[in-house]
């Protein structure tokens, strides 16, 4: 499971108008804008699907309110634990 | 995804859609690469954080922002250019409970609103500020702002800003710091993650303390608006960095709640208690309909200092007593003093569409001059009531009655030339009949305080209804040319 990223980004095709905040932002250089344009013919974002460390970089640059949703790998361990402190510990990683 | 779990998703103070047009609800219509989105996101995880999204009132701007109430899930008000902390202001102190934030762009607050943002900060408004400052007016085209860096160029100033023309870019965190009463000011900046999340911490910082009731706070970003500066989003942020900070360099500008001095409270009433009912009692605002008052349209005119002002804000009161609607309209300027000063009238069972009266009912002039002036605007079957035992030689007003009462030599034999004008008054709602005179003497009784005064204007009264009464022969023909109404 070592090879599991620690975290995820879903993007919002529908929302995301293609700026290229976001990839310009993202430390571990995992998004990136699709080649392809979408029907709004922007080049959206994506996800390579590999790297995401869950740091919410990508998320706080992105101009539009909901088009970013990042994800973190619960730790096996603390699974069972209600994710209470999770956004803090978030904030304090990303500074 | 299976074994992960959201961290960071849109706020729950955002809108799920948004309404303002049909299509792509789910797009706020900023452009690519906009500060405005990164600032929403910040203003709107502030409130969840704080937990007073129930309680915020957001005060949308003209700009580029003036659709924010399409996106916050909170009370919204949208206002004039500029005045967003006026408002801000009302919104507050009406409901100090709820969380009030201005959110204005700098063409909106440094420059037609530059009036209003130094004032409320100099009232330490328990507000909050969000200033969002890209040096450019963004929705308006690209014009120069007054935060435009020397040298920048803009559709209006097309060879780039210059000093000795256009002045040097407005500091607006360091204009308020020179004031003593706002609690926080701070500069921050959108250009990347580092900084916005020290602009994260500052807007929080700033709802906190309104919430703590701390004072005054105002946070200023520094934004990019890759669609003017024409340029790509990605190098507009920088440019944001590199650039537009030289000119406005980040920092905190104030950071302590101001000591004041203690003033003198204010009593302090609940609405009932200034409706003086009791609390939870139910306060009956249907008009009552009296049939003795009489819908009435008057102009009152004589010398400046005669009380013609003071007369007609008397029949209004009166007519506001009795419940109708009433309008008083006075004339103002240099002529007041000892010159001619007039007013208009209006009592009114329905709505009044305008205070100004080019043909009046009734005409009260209290000196040759006005009765000349304006005796022959009275419509036609009105009145005109003048101040004088008879009407001077040559006067006509063949279209209205005329009732000569001599209010000045009346109100002269009682000791007052002063209450000229209530002794007029009397003689007016006897003649006329609009209102009862115990609403005259209830006004009165109201608006006088000192009671000699008050005790000579009830006789006045009395006098000013006696003379009509017994003085004025019903048809009396008053007329000159021997016209009876």
């Amino acid at each position: 499971m070592s090879s599991q990223p620690r975290g995820n980004v879903i993007i919002d095709v529908e929302e995301c108008k293609g700026c290229g905040l976001c990839v310009e932002s993202c430390p571990p250089e995992c998004l990136e804008l699709a080649p392809e344009l979408n029907h709004y013919g922007v080049h959206a974002a994506q996800y390579t699907g590999e790297g995401c460390t869950g740091c919410g970089a990508c998320f706080y640059c992105c101009p539009e309110p909901g088009a970013i949703t990042v994800e973190r790998l619960i730790p096996p361990a603390k699974a069972a634990v209600p994710p209470v402190p999770e956004q803090e510990v978030a904030h304090a990683a990303t500074l | 995804m299976e074994g992960y779990q959201v961290i960071h998703e849109k706020s729950p103070a955002f809108y799920t859609r948004y309404e303002r047009k049909a299509e792509m609800q789910n797009q706020t219509h900023y452009c690519p690469g906009c500060g405005h989105g990164v600032v929403h996101k910040l203003i709107a995880e502030a409130l969840t954080e704080l937990g007073v999204q129930d309680r915020a009132v957001l005060v949308s701007p003209v700009g580029c922002s003036v659709f924010a109430y399409y996106y916050f899930d909170v009370g919204n008000v949208q206002v004039a250019h500029g005045r967003a902390p006026a408002a801000a202001t009302a919104l507050k102190r009406a409901n100090p409970e709820s969380i009030v934030m201005a959110y204005q762009g700098d063409g909106d607050l440094a420059a037609i609103g530059t009036a209003e943002i130094i004032h409320a900060a100099n009232r330490g408004e328990n507000i909050c500020v969000f200033f969002v400052n890209n040096s450019i007016y963004g929705m308006t085209g690209g014009q120069m702002a007054p935060t435009t860096l020397v040298g920048q160029r803009s559709t209006t100033s097309p060879w780039g800003r210059r000093s000795h023309n256009e002045g040097l870019p407005i500091h607006v965190c360091e204009l308020l710091a020179a004031l003593e009463t706002p609690t926080y000011l701070e500069r921050v900046s959108l250009h990347d993650m580092k900084n916005i999340m020290k602009a994260k911490k500052a807007v929080k910082k700033a709802l906190q303390i309104q919430k703590d009731g701390g004072g005054f706070s105002l946070v200023e970003f520094l934004s990019p608006c890759p669609t003017i500066m024409k340029m790509d989003p990605v190098v507009c942020r920088k440019w944001v960095g590199e650039t537009l900070m030289k000119t406005f360099p980040l920092g905190v500008f104030r950071d302590h709640k101001p000591e004041l001095p203690v003033d003198a409270k204010f009593p302090h009433k609940t609405i009932a208690e200034a409706l003086e009912v009791a609390d939870g009692q139910t306060v009956d605002l249907v008009p009552r309909r009296h049939h003795h008052c009489r819908d009435l349209t008057v102009k009152m005119a004589g010398f400046g200092g005669q009380g013609i002002l003071l007369m007609g804000q008397l029949l209004a009161e009166m007519g506001l007593r009795e419940q109708m609607e009433v309008s008083w309209l006075p004339s103002y300027g240099p002529e007041m003093r000892s010159g001619s000063a007039h007013c208009h009238v209006i009592l009114s069972h329905d709505r009044i569409g305008s205070p100004l009266l080019s043909q009046p009912e009734v005409l009260v002039a209290m000196n040759e001059l006005s009765l000349h002036k304006f005796g022959p605007t009275v419509a036609s079957g009105g009145l005109i009531l003048y101040n004088s035992t008879k009407l001077p030689e040559g006067f006509s007003a063949p279209q209205a009655r005329v009732v000569c009462v001599p209010a000045s030599e009346i109100a002269d034999t009682m000791g007052s030339a002063k209450v000229a004008n209530v002794v007029m008054l009397a003689a007016l709602l006897e003649e006329t009949e609009c209102l009862p005179t115990e609403s005259a003497i209830a006004v009165l009784e109201e608006t006088v305080k000192n009671p000699k005064l008050l005790e000579l204007d009830k006789q006045a009264i009395a006098a000013g209804r006696d003379y009509v009464d017994t003085q004025i022969e019903v048809g009396a023909v008053s007329q000159p040319d021997g016209y009876s109404y």
